[in-house]
Order: C-alpha cells, then sequence, then structure tokens
C-alpha cells in the first residue's frame, strides 16, 4: 500500500494540471488513469507505433504532448493502465493496474475523471456501426480509425465539426452532418467564441475542411431511425424545432455504414456521488453536479472534484479548475504560504471566468432537449445493458417508481455494465415528466466498481486457506 | 379531522408490509408510514437467498413455513418477486469445516431442515459447476432465491390492493401514546392509530426510544457484489459451512455473491462503505467454488443494513406494557422467514392465535441481573456450539 499526501483519479487536463500543482507544492501526489498515457478524451495521446502526419498534428496534439511531458519531468508518481474498483475510507483507492492489484491511500483526493455522453435513443440507435460522437473522437485519436467507410455525424455541439473534419482528415467519407442546432444559434453563440480566438480558428479550420469536401449540413434536423439491423445501413434524418421536436417536415434518408451521435455531455462524477458527497441538478454544467467551492472542494473533507467531471466547461477550464483545487490541497495540507496561494489562484481565478464564457455558450449549443426524450417510441430500448424499453419504464412509473433508484429496482434500467452511465439521463427526464422535477427523480446512488473490472484481475492467484472467512454467525 | 385508523405501522421493509398487507385484508383500516421507498433497506438490497442453511436452528420450523410463501407468492401476494425454488448446496473444504459442517447441518436437520451430508461426487451431480477441493457438502431441496430488488414492487401493488394508505417517502419523527391508541407524528402533522406496529429494521432502537424502552440493536453491513450477465456457471444456491458464502446465478444471467461480509456503515449514514479485502475475501471464496466466475466481471457491489437483537433471535410480539403496541423485525436471514414471522403477527393483532409462537421481546428488556424470562423464542434457541469453532 502507498502512502501519498493527494491522489488524483483522472489524468486528463483536470488532473494532470491539480497533480503538478499539489506536486510542484511539495506534495507527494499518485495520478492514476485506466489509458496507459496522460492526456483525457482531449490530449490523448496516439497509439504506440502509429505514425501521424505533421499536417494532421493541431494544437490539440501539441498541447497533449506538451501534458504529458510536464508530467513525466514532474514528481508525480504516474500510474497509467489503472483500473480504480474501490474508494473507500478517508482515502484508499484500489485499482488494479498491469503489476496486479494495488492500493494507495492520501488523505486527500481529486477527481477528475471527465464527462460521458448524453444520447437520446431512437429507433435502431443499438445498431452495430452507431457509436457516440465522443466515442469516435476516442477511435479517431486512439487508434487512427474512421468509424466507417461513410459516416453520417449527428446531435449537438462543437464536437459535430470536431469528428467530421477528422473523419476527413483520416480518408473517410462523411455522407452528412445532422445538427439539432440552427445557423441562428451558432450566431448567438459567436461573440462569446470569439472570447477564444484559438479554438474560433480551430474551428473554422474544421468548417474550411468540410466545405471543401463538401459535406451537407441539414440544420434543426435529428436522427429519426437507423436501418440495417446487423449492421448500419441508412440513417433516417428529419426536421426538428428548437427542443429537438420533430416538426413533421420531410424526412431524409441517408445511406452510411457509420453513425456518430451525441446529445450533448453530461458530468461524470461517480467518485463524488460514491463517496456521498452532496449533489446539485445544474442544467448549465451539463446535469447532477457536485456541489464544490470555487477551488473544487466538495462536501466531503479533503474531497476535491474538477474538470468535466465537475461540470461540462472543457479542456481549458478543466485545466484550470484542476491547477486550483491541486493549490487549493497543497495549501489545505499546510504546504503552500497563504500568500503564494492566493497569488496564483487569483490568476488561474481569471483566466478561468474568462475560459468559462466561451465554455457557456458551447454548453447552451450543447444543452439537453427533453422534447426529444417525449419522442422515444414505446418499444425503443432506453437501457442496451438489461434491455429495457420506454413501455417498461412508463410501465413502472404507472406501478409507483417515484425516484430514479426505485425505478432501477422495478426494471433493471441502469443495473448493467455501464452502471447507468448510458440511459441515466433518459430514464431520469422521463421520471421527471412524472414526478415534476429532475430533483424530485434524483440520481443513481453511487456504487462501485468504477468500471466493471474482470474478477480473475481482482482476485489474482491464491490458496483456500488464505482467505481471511470471518467466524460463523451464531446457530 | 378524519377517524383513527385501526392499525398505523412505522417501517415499509418485508415485515411491515406483510403485517399492512394481512391486516388491512382482515377489514383493519391500515397506514403504513415509510421514510424512502418500500422496501428499499434490508428487504430490498440483500442477496435474496431463500434458505434453510443460513438460517438460525431455533427460527427452521418459520423458515420453512416462509420458503413455501415465497414459492407461492403469485397466490397470496398476487405478485411475483422472481422466486426460484432450486437446489442448496453447503461445502466443507478442509476437516475442520468437514466438522462445522456436519454439527451445524445435524442441528437444522434435527429442527426440521431437509438436509442430508453428501459426498464430493453427489454434490457436483447436483452442481456441476463446483470446483476442485469438496470434502462434503450438505445438500437441501428446499432452497432457491428470489429477486430482492423486485420485493418492493410486488409489495407496492399487493398493499394498493388490499387498500392500505400506502404513504411512501413520509418519516415519521416520533409516536405518542394517547387516549384510545397512538399519534404518529409526521411532517404533515400527527396520524392517529389505535394500534401501532414499529417495523424499522435497524432503526426500531431509535423507534422503541418513542415509546420509552430502551432495545439495543446491532447494525450489521453486509456486503454484496453482482457480476455482470453470464452464460449459466451455475444452477443452485451455494454456501460453505461458515455461512460467509451465498452464492446463485440469476435467470437473466448476474451471479449475486454474498455471505455476510462486513462493510462500514451505521444506522444514520446507512452502509457507507465497502471494505476492499472483505469484498476480494467473499468473491475468492465464490470462485473457489465455482472456478468459472472468475471469468465475469465484477459490476456493482453495496453494502446493506441489516438488524440484530442481543440473541440474534427476532423480536416479533406485543410491546411489554403498552397495550396496542407491537413490535416486528430484527429477524435472523431475515428476508427468507420475514413474511411467516410477520403474519404471525397479524394473526395476533387480529385476535387469532398465531400458528407458530412469536418472539416476545420481554427477554431482551429484562435488566442484565435477572434471570432471563422463558419465552418460546429461548426456548428454540440454541448457542451451544462445536468446541473448535
Amino acid at each position: 500500500m502507498m502512502q501519498a499526501d493527494l491522489i488524483v483519479i483522472g489524468a486528463g487536463p483536470a488532473g494532470a494540471a491539480a497533480a503538478l500543482a499539489a506536486s510542484e507544492a511539495g506534495l507527494l501526489v499518485v495520478l492514476l488513469d485506466e489509458d496507459a498515457s496522460p492526456g483525457g478524451q482531449v490530449y490523448r495521446a496516439p497509439p504506440a507505433g502509429l505514425s501521424v502526419a505533421p499536417d494532421t498534428r493541431g494544437a490539440d496534439e501539441r498541447a497533449g504532448d506538451a501534458l504529458r511531458e510536464a508530467v513525466a519531468a514532474s514528481a508525480v508518481v504516474w500510474k497509467g493502465g489503472a483500473r480504480v474498483w474501490s474508494i473507500s475510507g478517508a482515502f484508499r483507492v484500489d485499482a488494479v493496474t498491469a503489476a496486479g492489484s494495488e492500493s494507495f491511500t492520501a488523505p486527500r483526493l481529486v477527481a477528475a475523471t471527465g464527462a460521458h455522453e448524453r444520447l437520446v435513443p431512437f429507433p435502431g440507435w443499438t445498431t452495430p456501426g452507431v457509436i457516440g460522437l465522443a466515442a469516435a473522437t476516442i477511435l479517431l485519436k486512439s487508434q487512427g480509425m474512421v468509424p466507417g467507410r461513410r459516416t453520417v455525424v449527428a446531435g449537438c455541439g462543437p464536437l459535430l465539426a470536431a469528428v467530421a473534419a477528422k473523419i476527413v482528415a483520416g480518408g473517410g467519407a462523411v455522407a452528412a452532418i445532422i445538427d439539432l442546432s440552427g445557423p441562428g444559434d451558432w450566431l448567438k453563440a459567436l461573440p462569446a467564441m470569439a472570447s477564444r480566438p484559438d479554438l474560433l480558428r480551430q474551428g473554422l479550420g474544421w468548417a474550411l475542411k468540410l466545405g471543401a469536401a463538401c459535406v451537407p449540413v441539414l440544420f434543426r434536423h435529428t436522427v429519426t431511425a437507423v436501418s440495417g439491423g446487423e449492421a448500419c445501413e441508412a440513417v433516417t434524418v428529419a426536421p426538428v424545432d428548437a427542443e429537438g421536436r420533430p416538426t413533421g417536415g420531410r424526412s431524409r434518408v441517408f445511406a452510411a455504414d457509420a453513425l456518430a451521435i451525441g446529445h450533448g455531455l453530461v458530468p461524470g462524477s461517480e467518485i463524488p456521488k460514491l463517496l456521498r458527497a452532496e449533489h446539485r441538478f445544474e442544467p448549465e454544467a451539463g446535469g447532477w453536479a457536485p456541489v464544490r467551492d470555487a477551488f473544487g472542494r466538495c462536501s466531503v473533507a479533503g474531497l476535491y472534484t474538477v474538470g468535466d467531471g465537475a461540470a461540462v466547461a472543457g479542456a481549458e477550464p478543466a485545466r484550470l479548475s484542476g491547477r486550483l483545487a491541486g493549490l487549493a490541497a497543497a495549501q489545505d495540507a499546510g504546504r503552500l504560504p497563504a500568500h503564494v496561494s492566493a497569488r496564483e489562484a487569483g490568476e488561474a481565478r481569471a483566466a478561468l471566468d474568462k475560459a468559462l464564457v466561451f465554455a457557456g455558450a458551447i454548453n447552451r449549443l450543447m444543452r439537453a432537449r427533453p422534447a426529444m426524450v417525449e419522442e422515444i417510441a414505446k418499444d425503443t430500448v432506453i437501457c442496451r445493458c438489461e434491455d429495457v424499453r420506454r413501455g417498461e419504464i412508463e410501465a413502472a412509473i404507472s406501478a409507483g417508481a417515484r425516484e430514479i433508484n426505485q425505478l432501477k429496482h422495478f426494471t433493471r434500467c441502469g443495473m448493467g455494465p455501464c452502471q447507468g452511465r448510458m440511459c441515466g439521463e433518459t430514464a431520469a427526464t422521463l421520471l421527471a415528466r412524472h414526478v415534476g422535477s429532475r430533483e424530485a427523480a434524483g440520481y443513481w446512488t453511487g456504487r462501485p466498481p468504477l468500471r466493471p473490472v474482470p474478477l480473475a484481475d481482482l482476485l489474482g492467484e491464491f490458496d483456500y486457506g488464505d482467505i481471511p472467512v470471518p467466524n460463523p454467525a451464531p446457530l | 379531522m378524519s377517524t383513527p385508523f385501526d392499525l398505523a405501522i412505522v417501517g415499509g421493509g418485508i415485515h411491515g408490509a406483510t403485517v399492512a398487507l394481512f391486516c388491512a385484508r382482515a377489514g383493519m383500516r391500515t397506514v403504513l408510514f415509510e421514510r424512502g421507498s418500500l422496501c428499499r433497506e434490508a428487504s430490498g438490497v440483500n442477496a435474496g437467498t431463500l434458505t434453510m442453511q443460513m438460517t438460525r436452528v431455533a427460527l427452521i420450523p418459520y423458515a420453512l413455513q416462509a420458503h413455501a410463501m415465497w414459492a407461492s407468492a403469485r397466490e397470496w401476494l398476487g405478485h411475483d418477486a422472481g422466486v426460484v425454488v432450486c437446489d442448496g448446496l453447503s461445502l466443507a473444504f478442509t476437516q475442520r469445516e468437514v466438522e462445522l459442517l456436519s454439527f451445524r447441518a445435524g442441528k437444522r436437520r434435527e429442527a426440521g431442515a431437509p438436509i442430508d451430508l453428501v459426498t464430493a461426487t453427489a454434490a457436483r451431480a447436483v452442481e456441476p459447476g463446483l470446483g476442485e477441493g469438496v470434502l462434503l457438502a450438505a445438500h437441501c431441496k428446499v432452497d432457491g432465491y428470489a429477486n430482492a430488488y423486485l420485493t418492493g414492487q410486488a409489495y407496492h401493488a399487493a398493499l394498493i390492493e388490499a387498500g392500505v394508505d400506502l404513504r411512501e417517502e413520509t418519516p415519521v419523527s416520533g409516536v405518542e401514546r394517547e387516549e384510545g391508541g397512538f399519534a404518529v407524528q409526521t411532517a404533515a402533522g400527527p396520524v392517529r392509530a389505535k394500534r401501532l406496529v414499529l417495523a424499522g429494521g435497524v432503526w426500531l432502537e431509535e423507534m422503541m426510544a418513542w415509546l420509552g424502552i430502551t432495545l439495543p440493536i446491532k447494525v450489521l453491513v453486509n456486503q454484496l457484489a453482482v457480476t455482470e450477465r453470464v452464460a449459466p456457471v451455475m444452477r443452485t444456491v451455494v454456501g460453505i459451512a461458515s455461512g460467509l458464502l451465498s452464492l446463485k446465478q440469476y435467470p437473466h444471467g448476474t451471479v449475486v455473491i454474498g455471505g455476510g461480509w462486513q462493510g462500514r456503515g451505521d444506522r444514520q449514514r446507512g452502509g457507507v462503505e465497502l471494505v476492499p479485502e472483505s469484498l476480494i475475501g467473499n468473491m475468492r471464496l465464490a470462485c473457489h467454488a465455482i472456478p468459472a466466475l472468475r471469468h465475469a466481471r465484477l459490476a456493482r457491489a453495496w453494502a446493506g443494513l441489516e438488524a440484530e437483537t442481543a440473541d440474534a433471535l427476532p423480536a416479533a410480539g406485543p410491546i411489554p406494557g403498552i397495550p396496542d403496541a407491537y413490535i416486528c423485525g430484527s429477524v435472523h436471514s431475515g428476508y427468507t422467514s420475514g413474511p411467516y414471522i410477520a403474519r404471525l403477527l397479524a394473526q395476533r393483532i387480529l385476535g387469532q392465535e398465531p400458528a407458530d409462537p412469536l418472539f416476545p421481546i420481554d427477554r431482551l428488556l429484562a435488566s442484565p441481573a435477572a434471570s432471563p424470562t422463558p419465552s418460546a423464542a429461548a426456548g428454540r434457541a440454541t448457542d451451544e456450539q462445536p468446541q473448535h469453532v
């Protein structure tokens, strides 16, 4: 068991910045991630052995390299390929690594586990070939692969252009971009986006690339069906209103062997939930978010949460919020003089406030559209791990389920390996229609493991005689 | 003000819900208060095992009756809780466990459980998934499991059909005795009833304090683990001699691993924390018994609270000195035996002679210096253990 001053889980921009700031202040920091290299989703390391053409290396790749170099050059203890399955006490972290099972303890813990995707189901959404927008970015970045020969890219927010441009750059065809937002929504976001000229420039670069490839863009449209059965063959789309509700206008069908689709991002606050930290429903942060102070301190002493796992805002705010938590952890540990901490935190805080202007505009484009959930057909699967359809969820609500965990008990919705990450938003939105609000519907109780883990990896080799079986119960 | 209820029940687990069901069906105007949702504490998050091999000897006759109730839930409850009746095996891997198993199975057999000791070969014929190293097994044909998480849904529908005034999300802050009954305090004001049942699981200690009675209730924090859905690896309920394993695979493919390994928590916060070593120990035991499980992935783990009295026998009967007040809970292996013990209490409340003796709490309230009050419970109990335990 390794004893540290601070454990950071998640080595994206938020977690890496927290680890580096705390380490520079003299704390012994352990940084864990399930990936082999630091970087997270946006700054994901390219696959080992894959040569990447210099002209496809953009700002994200350079920032990722800088992040990895900084972690490598620091005193931070890096633990890659670590699957965290248990967090207990204040705090003990158990992870399955290449070395087997490893345990770490520290009085302070930073949760920087990023966001997961919101995906509103439609007929055919479980067809092989249909993947999330974020999943597509992982595929493109970690495997250098395009999702299909001909891909429809659909949903909302800047990931649409990012994924489509990367597919084109990777040699794939994009059949169409299907955007829930209208051109007016993008125009409204422009002034705020101008606060980050670098990102705006990056976005314009994507747009130019897509224009040159003659990729059609259908604004105010949504995917209504995927057909093909065993594999994606065609994607049907239809016009929608501002809330994502089909207007009854003419449908169009695109032949495609892949669909990359995402309807926004949700904070992945599994660790604060597991540790019973207080949460609040914050639509502007993407959903249920841990209650935290300006430095990411949660309601549980010693627990900090930063980046998109606390509130969806993107890479740069994540980095700055991570730095703030790292400074706070060092100061809380008595290792950073208050005046130094105040000065550095002030600088990070000012930069964060500025970066959040851009994030706010993006979040409005990626906002949840409950009207889409209302439109889900009765026999459409909501929970793909456990094959729970909308009709079964409605039946459970009629049978008296009034809270999301009770709904889970009634239907098995959310009991599968993804632990409700895929179906949670939809199920809660359906329940909220009946109980009045998302607050009343609640959120899944946090349960270990944070990710499913093979028993063989977890248990290792053992002798029966070494199992510490407790004393029998009274006869 | 509305006319008082005939019966108010505080606590919506299996005990409270079963008492409410039978009393309401017999014509009592019944109100049931539950702080959260029905059957979401011990009654909803336990391993669901319906077994004689982990039941206290004194409770075997009750557990047999209750097992029959679970198996016929569709008839008397009107709703299914995913009950599967199957064989159960308790295994011994060491000489010490052979002795323990022989002793414990013998005692349970004397109490009426149809348990036979069988060889490893015979055990493997019953459960082909068993691993190597089994020296002896206890085989019981009256075994099985329910889907504990479905209990709330089943009782919810049954209670509504029976006309129970079901008040979920309604915490009770206290109970006052008054002329002709009790006033149950809720945020929406007092609710009056002629009779009262406290069925609050681990919270019974606080509830009894409302009536000025000190009844210590121990809190167990039982850890459970469940795998993702996998192809069939077993068809029975499997345990070990010490009782520290309860293992079965549900028809939908998940395997639930339990056995009472302790996590951390308390009645204020619930089962908030799992102990990694205990989880690993429990899962190693499971994989030793059924090796094919090693290929499954752990999908979820949690801890649920279980209530236990000082002598680990139920608290079920009238509350001494307080007419028309009753307690129901702390039944060891309560998920298995709960419905029957609660039905016995309902019989008593309805003025009938219970089909089996209740477990009055007088024995638990006597001062330490006084000799224990003889009771049906004490008569059935045995704390006799083999020397080497």
